[in-house]
């Protein structure tokens, strides 16, 4: 038994903590007020590697594995929790299914390009009318000789205006009311018959580009489909497994910030002529942080550590996610607090931090969904949490 | 190389430590709370499984193992029997690790361990005292020079293990003006002329094991009783003290584990609104959170224990451990008097007993707040994140 990242695993971080420092961090708030990534990041990310984080070498990828993928998310979204999720969803969410569900010549299509930073990419199950519910989507695909007929609209798409490729879910067995309703295909951006709808204005990650996506009668040919047809349910929870672990890495990073962004300023605000350090109220804030964090960041990397197993993982990463999601929502909002007036404005990192936070109970299942995918887990195998 | 998995000869004692709680406690539990005692035969068991000196060196009859193997059998009796893991905790966690940490003499070696690696007798430790707790500069114990040795006199209080233990380690202030560094620790046997044991407390929690007075009055130690350097004996306790967090944060987590699985049990078959409990989603909710800081608070456990393994510090990690899974025990045992209803609040399912139990592990070996007094002095000296 052994926690610790091993020494390449430790360089790697290394490097992609300096990256961070250099080129990622002080460029968060500008990013921030401008709603939008600046020219040039995604090349720089793509020449770091972190779009093919764990793609095999064979399709152009850095081949690493998903506790290296978990330290490098985390360490992104310390440095900017926008920036974070764009490699998150791209790597969890649009290269992983590829990889885990596409076909040779599927994976040949995309994921050099896609490891490359060239494209990038999105997942696409949400609509207006259905989030945490998937089985209630409505957009739908019918099959005609010439490929598959796509109508309907997604939104709160991540990643939707900077992406070539998009995985999407959409209804192709309308009369399946369960878990074989739906079908995955892979959608390239130069397809006729769709097009990017609305931008989002968000409370936090406002870097990060969340849209509608809207499907008038697009023809998507046949061999687009992303493993069997009406089985997308059983690929878009398989891939959230993941993503969870991503989402995860990132609410830790976020939170890691702004314990970081705390600490330093405790020690130099003084107070009834002492640094605000120097009060048990403050400490005890700390500590709390501190404690939270580390549970956080423990359980992601287990979850990241069983995924390279080929291991079981849902629950696990479920558990990650809720515990770092709610931690960093916490921790941030501690951080705030001890900032006091100066955390709620914008010269400091803090409010930033508490925004970009609260996302990560949201997205890629909201807390309530973890808890009833743990719960589930829970009751219906009982020996699962007594093998530890 | 990473790995979540525990090595093989862990994870087999682990399932031996599990079946030997399930037969040999748990009918017992309830009985050992109400009559606050638990009986010799079961040290004996628990000797004979190794689990007197778990972390003694075989030459001197202990299992040799490590902090990693202690924190899972302190988690598998605790997610039965707290009281019966707070006598381990205080014996293996406390005295034998204050005499492995001061690096006893040859002789001091030969004359205790196998003593208390067999189960021959039992261990304690001596360091609270009527208005001192972790707060070494009002210690008010003091050793004497009388020839080669001292004499001993003072109080200690709290002191687990204390009505039934031979063998004491006692901290005593040998260098009043040095504070911190003017405390010595001495190993006291039962018996000794001036050495009584003094009131037994009556308590919430972790009745089945004893918490006495100590008294010592001019109680003489030889030149051979000093344990460890002389006037060192505070700082090899804050050294014992690191290591015990993790073994009260094991204790901990088995209580909580043992609150999470009682009330999956009880939830399954228990019908309410036409249903099992598990259907509710109040129900489901609890029983996540409970698992999931459940599992949070052991990855922090086992992470500190694998630190003192490696041979490294573990200061900030053990109180890190300790306070989370101390906290998330009581959350997780009070959760579940609640899903188990009226049922909860009897002494017909164990979970009542469990949330006294923990209650404990908030306040011994340093309380929560000491807890967070350390983290942050941790935090706030270091400049690594």
């Amino acid at each position: 038994m052994n926690f610790s990242l091993d020494n390449d695993q430790s360089e790697l971080l290394k490097a992609v903590r300096s990256f961070c420092e250099k080129g990622i961090a002080p460029r968060a708030a500008e990013r921030d007020r401008n709603g939008a990534f600046e020219d040039g990041l995604i090349a720089q990310l793509g020449e770091m590697g972190l779009f093919g984080f764990y793609v095999p070498a064979e399709f152009g990828g850095a081949g690493l594995d998903c506790v290296g993928y978990v330290s490098a998310v985390e360490e992104l979204s310390r440095a900017c929790g926008a920036t974070g999720i764009l490699m998150s969803a791209h790597n969890s969410l649009c290269v992983d299914p590829i990889l885990k569900f596409g076909s040779d010549a599927q994976k040949r299509a995309y994921l050099p390009k896609l490891s490359s930073g060239e494209w990038i990419g999105c997942f696409s199950l949400t609509e207006p009318g259905s989030g945490s519910d998937a089985g209630a989507a409505i957009c739908a695909a019918v099959e005609k000789s010439d490929g598959w007929h796509i109508n309907g609209a997604k939104c709160f798409v991540t990643n939707g205006a900077e992406a070539h490729v998009v995985i999407l879910f959409t209804v192709t067995n309308p009369e399946d009311k369960g878990k074989h309703r739906l079908s995955a295909f892979i959608i390239d951006r130069d397809l006729p018959g769709w097009r990017v709808g609305k931008l989002e204005k968000k409370l936090g990650i406002r870097a990060s580009s969340t849209t509608e996506l809207i499907f008038e009668d697009c023809v998507v040919p046949k061999d687009r489909l992303l493993g069997p047809v009406n089985n997308g349910l059983h690929v878009a929870l398989a891939t959230l497994d993941g993503g969870r672990l991503g989402v995860a890495a990132q609410a830790v990073g976020i939170a890691q910030a702004a314990l970081d962004a705390a600490l330093e300023y405790s020690k130099t605000r003084t107070a009834f002529r002492r640094a605000i350090c120097e009060f048990q109220a403050t400490q005890w804030k700390l500590a709390d942080m501190h404690a939270q964090l580390a549970a956080a960041r423990l359980l992601t990397r287990r979850g990241a550590w069983l995924k390279d197993q080929a291991r079981p993982h849902g629950a696990e990463s479920a558990m990650a996610k809720l515990c770092a999601s709610e931690a960093s929502a916490r921790i941030t909002s501690m951080a705030v607090q001890i900032f006091g007036g100066y955390g709620y404005v914008q010269d400091y990192p803090v409010e930033r931090l508490l925004r970009d936070a609260k996302i990560t109970e949201l997205y890629e299942g909201t807390s309530e969904i973890q808890r009833i995918v743990i719960a589930r887990k829970l009751i219906t195998e009982p020996e699962w949490a007594k093998q530890r | 190389m990473m790995s979540f998995d525990l090595p093989e000869d862990v994870a087999a004692l682990r399932d031996v430590v599990r079946d030997f709680a399930a037969q040999e406690i748990r009918p017992n539990s309830r009985a050992w709370d109400r009559d606050q005692h638990m009986p010799d035969e079961l040290i004996e068991k628990l000797a004979a499984l190794g689990l007197m000196g778990v972390m003694v060196p075989s030459e001197f009859g202990g299992s040799g193992l490590g902090y990693l193997a202690n924190s899972v059998v302190m988690e598998e009796i605790a997610r039965q029997d707290g009281a019966v893991a707070l006598l381990l905790a205080a014996h293996n966690g406390l005295c034998l690790t204050h005499i492995l940490v001061a690096g006893p003499t040859e002789q001091q070696a030969a004359k205790y361990l196998p003593r208390l690696a067999s189960g021959e007798c039992l261990g304690a430790w001596g360091l609270t005292e009527p208005g001192c707790g972790s707060d070494a500069a009002a210690m008010k114990t003091r050793a004497v020079a009388d020839g080669d040795g001292w004499r001993i006199s003072g109080h200690k209080q709290f002191i687990t293990n204390g009505s039934r233990a031979g063998v004491y380690v006692i901290m005593a202030v040998t260098d009043p003006d040095k504070r911190a560094k003017g405390v010595s620790a001495f190993l006291i046997e039962r018996g000794a002329d001036g050495f009584e044991i003094g009131h037994k407390e009556d308590k919430l929690g972790m009745r089945a094991s004893d918490t006495v007075t100590l008294n010592l009055e001019n109680v003489y130690a030889g030149p051979d009783a000093l344990l460890g350097e002389f006037n060192m004996g505070y700082i090899d306790a804050l050294k014992v003290l690191e290591r015990g967090r993790v073994g009260i944060g094991a204790l901990s987590v088995g209580l909580a584990r043992g609150a999470l699985e009682e009330s999956l049990s009880y939830a399954r078959e228990r019908e309410a609104f036409g249903g099992a409990l598990t259907k509710l989603q109040a129900i489901q909710f609890m029983l996540a959170d409970m698992a999931t800081e459940i599992e949070a608070a052991r990855l922090l456990v086992r992470d500190a224990a694998l630190a003192l393994d490696a041979g490294q510090t573990a200061r900030l990690k053990a109180s890190v451990a300790k306070m989370f899974a101390s906290e998330i025990a009581t959350r997780a045992c009070l959760n579940a008097i609640q899903i188990h209803g009226g049922y909860g609040y009897t002494k017909d399912v164990p979970v009542e007993r469990y949330m006294r139990d923990a209650k404990l592990c908030e306040i011994g070996e340093g309380s929560s707040q000491v807890q967070r007094i350390i983290i942050a002095r941790e935090l706030l000296n270091s400049d690594a994140a």
